[in-house]
């Protein structure tokens, strides 16, 4: 049996175009994996769900695009450079919001000083934090995702 | 394959315990991207090698037993399921379940204790995710580099 995820792409397109079935499929289902994520991550404080949990949903609904489509495909939607970037954004936002509460009275990671209500200051750091941690668990994924799928074995013939 | 159904399997348990947060994570997390992951990888490696059994392996399945044998003895001192004067509810959880509601006011309690009580924890979640990234990347080559020759 042999079943190769991350196949040369040319040898992929011509397997992937037997599937129609699969590929409609999937292209129906992204958006509304995206959006689901979407949700997940900013309804996690009325529901179960949060930053995490959307962050894996977001980067599983475009790794399955790039399975199905090929990675050319999917990295011509978003720059594998940008997505790296991106990982640290998310780490950095949660970092920043906690010197903030130090900066405006509170301690590292103090949420109740970052509006005038320390409820809705509650509210809007959770918001924030949440925000950061599913950027970058989705960065992460979908990085992780194309190091492997985009891997070229050092001793592997140079094609330009 | 097997690793998938697993995983499935425990997320399912996790929503029976009431535990929709972790079953969540687990379907996300275990099901989808560590198979597509695993999957990812031992293509990757396109190894040829045969197992071949000509030990038995004696000592592991010794170490196998002794180690269930263990955790079973163990198991007899756990406290009682939902049981509410087990040491991990007597601790700070009460302070948790009483005051989330006047000090933050979401109604999913999870999120304020992992994002606002538990916030430090958190980051340092975050910043191993990040952490390991960074660690397959590097390992891997993520970017495409022009090596002059």
């Amino acid at each position: 049996m042999h079943f190769s995820v991350v196949g040369p792409d040319v040898e992929r397109a011509r397997f992937m175009k037997h599937h129609i079935v699969l590929h409609l499929i999937a292209k129906t289902l992204i958006p509304f994996i995206i959006v689901f994520a979407l949700y997940v991550q900013f309804h996690g404080d009325y529901g179960p769900g949060g930053g995490f949990q959307a962050g894996v949903i977001f980067g599983a609904g475009y790794v399955l695009y790039g399975l199905i489509l090929g990675k050319e495909a999917a990295l011509k939607v978003i720059q594998i450079r940008f997505v790296h970037f991106m990982a640290g954004i998310g780490v950095l936002l949660y970092t920043m919001v906690g010197v903030a509460g130090i900066f405006l009275g509170g301690e590292f990671l103090n949420y109740s000083v970052l509006l005038s209500n320390p409820v809705a200051g509650q509210h809007f750091g959770i918001l924030l934090i949440e925000l950061g941690v599913g950027i970058t668990v989705a960065s992460v994924m979908i990085s992780l995702f194309f190091a492997f799928a985009t891997y070229k074995h050092p001793d592997a013939p140079v094609v330009d | 394959m097997l690793y998938g159904i697993y995983s499935l399997l425990t997320a399912s348990l996790f929503v029976v315990l009431d535990a929709v947060d972790v079953a969540f994570t687990e379907a996300a997390v275990g099901t989808c991207i560590s198979s597509i992951l695993m999957l990812s990888a031992l293509s990757l490696t396109g190894s040829r090698i045969e197992l071949t059994h000509k030990r038995k392996p004696v000592l592991a399945l010794m170490t196998s037993l002794v180690l269930g044998a263990a955790l079973l003895f163990g198991l007899a001192d756990m406290p009682q399921f939902a049981d509410p004067n087990a040491p991990a509810n007597l601790h700070v959880a009460p302070y948790y379940l009483t005051q989330s509601a006047t000090d933050i006011d979401i109604p999913n309690v999870v999120t304020s204790v992992l994002a606002s009580y538990r916030g430090y924890d958190t980051l340092g979640e975050v910043v191993v995710i990040y952490t390991a990234g960074i660690g397959v990347i590097a390992l891997l080559g993520g970017r495409p580099r022009r090596r002059k020759s």
